[in-house]
């Protein structure tokens, strides 16, 4: 990811805030559970809906998710930090208040101060700084109901109310929405290799939200707009490459920037200024009273850093180095852990790396790029695609044939060995089984046979043809040959 | 029961000390108890039976709670607080939710928006607040046994107030959960009874360690029967000298410089101290207090529970239910709070002020190298008659200036009955070291041992003497 300039000369420059919902059994303050697709107000209690009286309690889980993630993009980790509170009102916040990290010289957040490195075009590292790590937790979900039991009325529900979120804010390191989507998605990996978070942005796991401003290559930083409501990696990229086009369009005209939020709507494709008056909000931070200052000491710091398993960056590298895979592949199959994992399985059981890769960049991916789908949403294991690439080993299938299996092992789950044997894609060698086609063949073209008979080879490639075609083009031709100069030979 | 719930009926009326009366319930569940105490043998737990009174800002599931706010009117928790989970565990009987300043902001329960209550000693004066409700029902012989909640003083100055022991006990000693929030760093719940063995009895009920509180302290608790009776030859307790200056009434400065007199005679040994920077706790408390409440009160919206002014547009609606669902008090600490904390005024104010609570902590703890307890006057006067300080928010403020540095600091303090003047009760304070709650209570105790203020009953309220329970409090 080189750094690159827009068409008319301006630098597009880019900083994310990712939001990350951590892994977690429980909320972010209570005990109740965060299972995802509960019916509505199912998993709430007096902490979570900010009843009188009720107090938050710090969930120790979340406290180390945020650590390893602290950990793995090599932040200064805090040993003391405080809990703040955002004062604000909406009803989606039952307290009217979120808790919070906010970065003020005496309490820090969790972590600050740390990089994330993304594989360059050539294979070379460019490092993305990260401003800071912290935990927080989510609002309640609002829906506008249009119909249903309130039509007109707005309602709750606060099933995710108080469920744990990360927040992970990147220095304005980024200079292009292809660069901030690669980004995301290796930030993404490395979330899932350190199993913290699934990394779903459909469920809303994981949320990203861009500042962008454009400026003169080296000049100062332009006024920014901040892009929210991007649902996937996809739209990451299109939504700032809108904006950027936008924002280049004004400054062309000689017109500022406005400093807004702005909502992309995928749709339409297009971003929309949010209704919304922008303000000035006072959020009077101050530290949360009912906590107390979370405190790491430097040997559980430490321990979190020791325990972290291999992360996407690395294990990039070794792909390259131990299995020869092209920088291209090895970007790829780290990607995500889903595809990781699948893929030093499937070698684990077929240990050509580099077939195994060119069918999990090529094929595999074609095939779920044009359904739309995921690795882990379709019912294939690494055993499935060990199998077929030994059948074409073993010669049992042949590589177009191998592609012909393919979709139907990834839609059925079917073991590709079952596949050809009831399927048929394999090839007939069985001399009896070919011995009762050529039979048959034979008696429905009694004046072609008594040609071959004769000595004509054109007559010779009729009946080959007939039973290729009785066959569906798997009889085994060597066989045949053998078989027909049997039954032909006068 | 039968004669505490006789009392209730007769005096009730005129003293208003209850928001909520549960006493059907209550006379229920005592007949279950009898049965209980006819079987011989059988282990009670600590407070079996016992009625107690609860300050209406303690969640109680299935019963309103109402922090003394229009607001909250006809709320009804689904929830205990864990006091009154553990007060239940222990066999005591819930006899109603008293009246208390709207969210435990006041000093005279005159804040409540459901009409003040009357002291029991006087009915034209002010029982003191916030808990002015629960201190008039020990004192009117309604219950032994109330629980308050103290941020600058609200158990201490109405059991003052009213002739009654009064408890706060060191910051974390007690769970806050299921208590409506004033100021989450200065809140602490505490009883209010008759005797301080009383109070030391409900005391170790209620504390210790809760899950459901992360500001609760993982410390030990004594044996506190143990070390009630430990007298307090070898003590040292220390006076300030600022604490017996300008404002002290003099009648206040007699009784509580005689009761000081009496600890040296009991073997206690009187020292000079000083604690300069309280003389700047009011305007750092209301600074910290108020800041805390201005977002512990944003919750009450109208949107999920509680009053709500319908209106055309959400800010409408929060606006007017807020306007119409808070007193005025409320509204200026909120008001108040909300500047404390806005861009450009935090540094001045807020921090400001949170580095004079780290001065004043300092300053006892400095204290506590040459004192083992320091011994104040509970409240520059006796109870003031109704409207007096009503005006003048800042006098009425001055109510607590003996009171507020001990909870800026998270100290354990009690207030004890030690002499009456014109007829009025005057309190006592001693304050300990940090989780050092077992000393103050043990020293209240030999001077309550010593003295007979505690067996003064208002006139009217029945037999002197007859509210005292549990392990064994002086009888007159």
């Amino acid at each position: 990811m080189t750094p690159r300039a827009a068409p008319s000369g301006y630098e597009i420059v880019i900083g994310l805030e990712i939001h990350v919902q951590l892994r977690t059994q429980s909320k972010m303050f209570c005990a109740c559970p965060t299972t995802f697709g509960a019916p509505p107000n199912t998993q709430t209690c007096p902490v979570c809906l900010g009843l009188p009286g009720s107090l938050p309690v710090l969930n120790a889980r979340a406290v180390e998710l945020g650590l390893r993630t602290a950990a793995a993009l090599e932040c200064q980790i805090h040993t003391r930090s405080r809990f703040h509170r955002k004062n604000y009102y909406y009803p989606d916040l039952p307290k009217n208040y979120q808790i919070t990290q906010y970065e003020y010289k005496v309490h820090p957040p969790l972590a600050t101060q740390g990089g994330l490195d993304l594989p360059g075009e050539q294979g070379e590292a460019r490092r993305v700084h990260i401003r800071r790590v912290h935990l927080e937790e989510d609002t309640a979900r609002l829906v506008h109901a249009e119909t249903g039991v309130a039509p007109g009325h707005s309602l709750i529900d606060f099933n995710r109310a108080v469920v744990p979120l990360m927040e992970v804010v990147t220095e304005p390191d980024l200079r292009s929405p292809s660069g901030a989507r690669l980004f995301l998605g290796r930030l993404r990996a490395l979330l899932q290799a350190i199993e913290v978070s699934t990394g779903r942005m459909e469920e809303g796991s994981l949320r990203c939200d861009a500042n962008i401003s454009l400026r003169s290559p080296g000049g100062a930083l332009g006024v920014r707009t901040e892009v929210k409501n991007m649902n996937s990696l996809r739209s990451v990229e299109r939504a700032l490459a809108y904006e950027a086009a936008r924002q280049q369009a004004i400054l062309e005209r000689g017109d500022p920037v406005g400093q807004e939020t702005r909502h992309w709507d995928e749709r339409r494709a297009v971003t929309f200024a949010s209704r919304t008056k922008e303000e000035a909000q006072d959020y009077r931070y101050f530290p949360e009273p009912d906590l107390v200052p979370l405190v790491v000491s430097e040997g559980a710091a430490a321990e979190i850093r020791a325990s972290l398993p291999e992360l996407p960056e690395a294990r990039r590298r070794r792909y390259v180095d131990a299995y020869g895979l092209p920088a291209h592949d090895a970007a790829l199959m780290t990607s995500s852990q889903a595809m990781a994992a699948f893929f030093e399985e499937t070698v684990r059981r077929h240990p050509h790396p580099r077939t195994v890769s060119n069918w999990l960049v090529g094929d595999v991916a074609g095939h779920l790029n044009s359904e739309g789908r995921e690795l882990e949403d379709v019912p294939v294991t690494p055993a499935h695609l060990a199998e077929l690439l030994d059948l074409v080993d073993e010669g049992t299938v042949s590589g177009r044939t191998a592609k012909e299996i393919l979709p139907e092992m990834l839609h059925s789950g079917r073991m590709p060995r079952e596949i050809v044997a009831s399927g048929g894609l394999g090839q007939i060698s069985d001399p009896g089984e070919l011995t009762a086609v050529i039979e048959a063949v034979l008696a429905a073209h009694p004046g072609p046979a008594a040609e071959v008979r004769g000595g004509k080879s054109a007559a010779l490639t009729f009946i080959m043809g007939q039973i290729m075609k009785h066959t569906r083009g798997r009889a085994n031709p060597e066989v045949v040959g053998r078989l027909l100069r049997e039954h032909l030979t006068p | 029961m039968g004669a505490a719930l006789d009392r209730v009926t007769r005096l009730e009326p005129a003293l208003h000390a209850f928001l909520h009366l549960t006493a059907d319930e209550a006379r229920q569940e005592a007949r279950g108890w009898d049965g209980r105490y006819a079987r011989k043998g059988s282990a009670l737990p600590p407070l079996a039976g016992l009625p107690v009174a609860l300050k209406d800002n303690l969640c109680t599931r299935g019963l309103p709670t109402t922090a003394g706010s229009r607001i909250l009117e006809g709320w009804i928790p689904p929830y205990d607080a864990t006091v009154v989970e553990r007060l239940r565990a222990a066999g005591a009987i819930i006899l109603g939710k008293t009246n208390l300043d709207e969210f435990a902001m006041g000093s005279s329960t005159e804040n409540s928006a459901f009409g003040p209550t009357r002291n029991p000693w006087d009915p034209t004066r002010v029982p003191g607040g916030s808990s002015g409700g629960s201190a008039a029902a020990v004192a009117a012989g309604f219950v032994p046994l109330a629980l308050g909640s103290d941020t600058g003083g609200s158990i201490r100055q109405p059991a003052g107030f009213c002739g009654v022991v009064g408890f706060k006990p060191t910051y974390g000693r007690v769970s806050r959960y299921g208590l409506i929030a004033f100021a989450s760093s200065l809140d602490q719940i505490g009883p209010i009874t008759r005797t301080v063995a009383d109070a030391a009895l409900l005391f170790g009920v209620l504390a210790g360690r809760d899950a459901l509180d992360s500001t609760t302290a993982d410390a030990p608790m004594p044996d506190l029967s143990a070390v009630l009776n430990g007298g307090v030859r070898g003590l040292r307790i220390g006076l300030p000298r600022e604490a017996f200056g300008e404002g002290l009434r003099d009648e206040v400065r007699g009784a509580v410089t005689a009761a000081a007199e009496t600890l040296r005679d009991l073997g206690a040994t009187l020292v000079d101290i000083a604690l300069p920077a309280i003389a700047y706790a009011l305007p750092t408390y209301y600074l910290i207090a108020t800041s805390e409440a201005s977002t512990n009160l944003a919750r009450y919206d109208g949107v999920q529970y509680g009053l709500r002014v319908p209106a055309a547009g959400l800010y409408e609606m929060y606006t007017q239910t807020r306007a119409q669902g808070f007193g005025a008090e409320v509204k200026r600490r909120i008001m108040l709070g909300t500047y404390a904390l806005s861009a450009g005024y935090y540094e001045g104010f807020f921090l400001k002020a949170q580095r004079v609570r780290t001065r004043i902590r300092q300053e006892f703890e400095a204290a506590f190298a040459s004192a083992d307890l320091v011994l104040m006057p509970t409240s520059p006067t006796v109870a003031f008659p109704f409207g007096e300080k009503t005006a003048d928010p800042l006098q009425m403020y001055l109510a607590d200036v003996y009171t507020i540095p001990v909870n800026l600091a998270g100290l354990p303090g009690v207030s004890i009955p030690c002499g009456l003047a014109g007829g009025l009760p005057v309190g006592l304070q001693l304050i300990g070291r940090a989780l050092d709650d077992e000393t103050v209570l043990r020293a209240a105790h030999a001077y309550e041992r010593a003295t007979e203020w505690h067996t003064y009953r208002p006139r009217g309220t029945g037999e002197p003497g007859t509210g005292n329970v549990g392990t064994g409090g002086a009888q007159r």
